[in-house]
């Protein structure tokens, strides 16, 4: 692992502002890993209010989708996504006339009184999933095959620009902490521990605020440190084994921004229609973190975090080192995204790839310990076994080779390249 | 819409380092102990460098056009080939020596085997060895510092016999690192090159494992067997008399043609190190440096392909 610039200074002290609520939104029925929402509860034309389920799926690896404003559905229509290319999307108009409805509040006592699979499934009926960016169902994590001795709370946020979870944690660490106590119940576990990069003082501060049950771990930053497997290592000194998930070592990982959802539906009956995004780049001339409606097209956004300094050349949905970058700011936000982020013509480097001068940074910075210019070169011959022999499937992407290569060789979309050509 | 966005794929910044950028730094490392040396041998050193770097700039843009490449030699890896290979050339020699140099080790081990990146032997050594067994006498006069005459250098004279310690040389161990003595043009300054290194390893261009085994291993083997008893051998002597510190930190440490992982590196020097002892020791030349830097290249893809680095 590495120390990268961080460029977080641009957002991490401002605070969460409401995101003005969008015109229209497009709600993509995939918006999880699993099975897509192919069962539609919502026609053309019906009126719907926000928090209402628009479409679910009979399966158990799946979470439904919730309607994200009050209005009127428009059409039902192939839209960009920001990950998947276009997807099968819910366009709704907002009715600016409506009044958004409270929703019926849990005591603590109620709380207290839920059984595990009452909690399980407000988890899954309010649509939860890994806030982080994996998008896995929250509810199918909270019951893993065997039992589990350690939770891990994710709070480590290693990518650069991005703050979402940051300002989180120091505007709302009741609110997660109490959300980490339902799961903790859940897997019937006290060994929990919050883990903090130490690059984010005040959130470390404000937790030390609270009475704590669990273990504030303060961890040095380092990227890619927020990467599951490279978390539970620095936590708890175990690895996971190659191909296998965290609960094989019984350790179960949550994101701090997954709790505080999983606090809002439990307490709240609150379906995940909205969370916070960090809207960011040096070309802003008012980057922040916005609380934003599911569905929001992220031209909105732009406009919200403007005026530009310069002329946009470059819009990415997540981080700089794992996001991807988009074709069209027409894409939506969508539950997993955790940062827009906009480069100008100068930030964009579009260097041609140079010959490898064999000069061992990737293997040097690998946190999986791979060989990625190797890899890289057995991909680019089509030699996709010898590119599996030097890890090709260990790869987590996080993008450090690619970083640190002085010969700009895109590492990175070699090794996905291959992916797709070995899983077949 | 707009339609003027990059769609590429992540990661979206990069490190500001360039192949141009850790070349050039190499190449300005090994400047002051090249100006060391000038100021120890006379301007005929200036001479042999300037005509080395030229001509390897010259060769790397003839062939790179001719290969119809796009020319690069702005990267400065061409300018530290020839710096290199002249660093390893006695101070005075006819000036076509250099280019005759610089022409093998750009055009023959350099581009023959695919330009920049693809070469299994060092440029600069493999041009130094083939001088070496082309034209010995040249390659083998040498002069003492400060003055026209030629002599022998330390290493020469105790493969010779006659002399087998410092004090017998008229030299002390001051004057081994400050460059006292005969050798070749950039092996001489051992202080500024250590400098040189020193700028290197703190810009992280390189990491010590290989230069620290190398000399370590040559150290350990000097001490004990080679002296006259065992475990009496002068080890101080045998790091700063030749072309060890210049050979463990600027070839041992060349990205190309040594292991990729840092295991494979530590290897690879106690190789360098190894041979080196056998070549002075029982070996027909006095130092064996260079020759033992270019049997590990031979070696270096072996060591990548058993030494891989360990997996998370």
């Amino acid at each position: 692992m590495t120390k990268i610039d961080e460029k977080k200074e641009l957002t991490e002290k401002v605070s969460v502002k409401n995101a003005p609520l969008p015109d229209t939104v497009y709600i993509s029925l995939v918006q999880h890993l699993g099975k897509p929402n192919d069962l539609l509860d919502v026609g053309v034309g019906d009126i719907v209010k926000t928090g209402q389920l628009l479409a679910h799926a009979d399966a158990l690896v799946t979470s439904p989708i919730h309607s994200s404003v009050n209005g009127k559905v428009l059409k039902i229509t192939d839209w960009p996504h920001p990950v998947l290319g276009k997807t099968k999307t819910i366009v709704i108009e907002r009715d600016k006339e409506a009044v958004e409805e409270e929703f019926v509040l849990r005591s603590k006592e109620e709380v207290d009184g839920l059984s595990i699979d009452q909690l399980r499934n407000i988890i899954k009926d309010c649509g939860i999933v890994g806030m982080g960016g994996a998008t896995f169902p929250s509810h199918v994590k909270l019951a893993p095959p065997k039992p589990i001795d350690s939770l891990i709370i994710n709070g480590a946020e290693c990518e650069p620009y991005l703050t979402s979870d940051n300002r989180l944690m120091v505007e709302n660490p009741k609110e997660i902490l109490e959300g980490v106590c339902i799961i903790a119940k859940i897997l019937n576990t006290a060994n929990v521990y919050i883990a903090v990069e130490d690059n984010k003082p005040e959130a470390i501060k404000e937790f030390k605020n609270q009475v704590l049950d669990f273990k504030l771990k303060v961890l040095k930053t380092q990227y890619p440190q927020g990467a599951e497997k490279q978390l539970i290592y620095s936590v708890l000194k175990r690895k996971v084994p190659s191909g296998k998930l965290p609960f094989e070592v019984g350790v179960v990982v949550h994101n701090v921004a997954t709790a505080f959802a999983i606090f809002e539906a439990v307490y709240k009956n609150k379906p995940l229609y909205e969370r916070i995004v960090t809207v960011t780049g040096d070309i802003f001339e008012n980057p922040g973190n916005f609380k934003v409606r599911i569905g929001t097209p992220i031209k909105d956004l732009i406009s919200i975090a403007g005026p530009l300094k310069k002329e946009i050349k470059k819009i990415i949905m997540g981080g700089p080192m794992m996001g991807i970058a988009q074709g069209t700011d027409e894409v939506p936000i969508i539950k997993g995204s955790s940062g827009v982020l906009v480069l100008a013509d100068d930030e964009v480097a579009e260097a041609e790839e140079g010959a490898c001068i064999r000069c061992g940074e990737c293997i040097k910075n690998c946190p999986m310990g791979l060989s990625p210019a190797l890899i890289s070169a057995a991909a680019s011959k089509g030699k996709w076994d010898l590119a599996k022999d030097y890890g090709l499937l260990d790869c987590v992407e996080c993008g450090l080779c690619a970083y640190s290569c002085p010969v700009n060789k895109n590492i990175v979309q070699w090794v996905k390249y291959a992916k797709t050509k070995i899983k077949r | 819409m707009n339609n003027n966005l990059v769609v590429s794929t992540s990661p979206h910044i990069h490190r500001h380092e360039s192949t141009a950028t850790i070349m050039w730094a190499v190449v300005i490392a090994l400047i002051p102990s090249g100006i060391g040396s000038v100021w120890i041998f006379g301007l005929s050193a200036l001479w042999v460098i300037l005509t080395g770097v030229l001509s390897a700039v010259v060769f790397e843009v003839l062939i790179q056009r001719l290969r119809g490449q796009e020319v690069s030699v702005l990267d400065g890896s061409a300018v530290l080939t020839g710096l290199l290979l002249t660093y390893n050339l006695p101070p005075v020699v006819p000036l076509w020596i250099p280019v005759v140099g610089s022409f093998f080790a750009i055009a023959i081990v350099k581009h023959a085997f695919g330009g920049l990146g693809r070469n299994i032997f060092n440029p600069a050594l493999a041009g130094r060895a083939f001088l070496l067994a082309a034209w010995p006498t040249y390659m083998t006069t040498f002069h003492a510092p400060y003055d026209a005459l030629t002599t022998a250098t330390p290493l020469a004279l105790l493969k010779e016999g006659k002399i087998l310690n410092l004090a017998e040389m008229n030299l002390t161990y001051g004057d081994l690192f400050f460059g006292g003595r005969a050798g070749c043009i950039g092996e001489v300054c051992i202080g500024l090159l250590i400098l040189g290194a020193i700028f290197l390893w703190v810009r992280g261009v390189f990491s010590l494992h290989a230069p620290f085994a190398f000399i370590a291993t040559l150290a350990l083997f000097s001490w004990a067997f080679g002296g006259t008893a065992l475990f009496s051998g002068d080890w101080i002597f045998a790091i700063l008399s030749g072309g060890l510190i210049l050979g463990a930190f600027f070839m041992a440490t060349d990205y190309v043609t040594t292991p990729l992982t840092l295991k494979g590196q530590a290897i690879f020097g106690i190789g360098c190190g190894l041979i080196t002892f056998v070549i002075r020791k029982w070996g027909g030349y006095p130092e064996g440096v260079s020759y033992s830097i270019l049997m590990m290249n031979a070696f270096t893809p072996l060591i990548d392909r058993y030494v891989r680095p360990k997996r998370y």
